[in-house]
């Protein structure tokens, strides 16, 4: 089980972070991942796998002040 | 005055009007930032779970992004939320925002030094917000910040000046630039601000509340150089008591 934003997710595992950015229709070009605590570049995403129990954090920008 | 320039981390800016994207819609955004006139932006960093149109989308090319770190408690949570706003590829600003307190939305000023000393050494160009406090101001400069955002009333409360005083101390005190943040409701207000000497003045509930939000970004704009040009002509002074004609007081018909 990996957990996502919080949440448990049931992807099988191992998976790259741009399979689980693509399955969720997010953009890498627009997000900021982190794995375990640690920032993943967006060079990697294409080689970095996640594992059973790992924290992902998957971040974009919206409306601030 | 077309060579007076805002410069924050040595990039330099026209505009003296710091957007801000919340609280209105994504279509809204291209337009408000014409009719502003304004190259720096604030953004937030929140969790994304799906794709529901991308505010990167609606911001025109050129904009100098500016992510805040609101949703931080500590220093800690500020860094964390700074470095990840600079992997989206952003850029390097950043606006500190900590807040214990969910009420007030009061910034904690000790934790928001301690996050600017980290990001500064990181190579961020940090914009902490923060409450007029002019030994607050001083350990920011000492931290590395490239301006200070002193709160002229709670966020979003459209409220004004409250703090005026607090504010001329640091603009009269700190060499960096003083960015007027949070609580500016109105252009009026955001015109006394410049014309006190305040660097720039950030809105975004004034903005995002008013009934044409880009013609109200237009009238901000105007307010803004408003006051940055009078601050500049120097205001005229202010007598005590009576009047001072401005006319003539030779030359009357019935002499």
């Amino acid at each position: 089980m990996l957990y996502i934003n919080g949440e448990p997710d049931d992807t099988g595992t191992p998976v790259t972070i741009l399979a689980l950015l693509q399955s969720r229709n997010l953009r890498p070009e627009r997000v900021a991942v982190e794995c375990n605590g640690v920032i993943i570049r967006r060079a990697a995403f294409s080689d970095t796998l996640v594992n059973d129990g790992d924290r992902i954090e998957i971040v974009h920008f919206v409306g601030g002040g | 005055m077309t060579d007076d320039k805002l410069i924050l981390g040595g990039h330099e800016f026209s505009s003296r009007f710091i957007l801000g994207s919340g609280k209105y819609s994504l279509d809204l955004i291209k337009a408000a930032v014409e009719q502003a006139g304004a190259q720096i932006i604030t953004l937030a960093l929140r969790r994304a779970n799906s794709e529901s149109g991308n505010i990167l989308d609606h911001i025109p090319e050129g904009i100098t992004l500016l992510p805040n770190t609101s949703g931080a408690r500590n220093a800690q949570e500020a860094v964390r939320i700074a470095r990840l706003a600079r992997e989206c590829g952003c850029g390097d600003f950043v606006k500190i925002e900590i807040m214990r307190d969910s009420k007030y939305l009061l910034p904690d000023n000790y934790e928001t030094i301690r996050a600017t000393e980290i990001l500064a050494k990181e190579g961020f160009v940090v914009l902490p917000y923060m409450y007029p406090d002019l030994n607050v101001a001083r350990d920011l400069v000492n931290a590395g910040a490239a301006a200070v955002m002193p709160l002229g009333a709670p966020i979003g409360s459209n409220k004004g000046l409250a703090t005026r005083e607090f504010i001329k101390i640091l603009i009269q005190e700190i060499d960096l630039p003083i960015i007027v943040d949070a609580g500016i409701g109105r252009p009026s207000q955001a015109c006394e601000a410049m014309e006190m000497g305040a660097a720039a003045v950030m809105a975004n509930t004034a903005i995002a509340t008013a009934g044409d939000i880009p013609a109200m970004a237009e009238a901000f704009k105007k307010a803004i150089e408003a006051g940055r040009t009078a601050y500049l002509s120097g205001l005229g002074r202010v007598i005590d008591k009576g009047a001072s004609a401005s006319s003539p007081l030779t030359g009357f018909l019935y002499q």
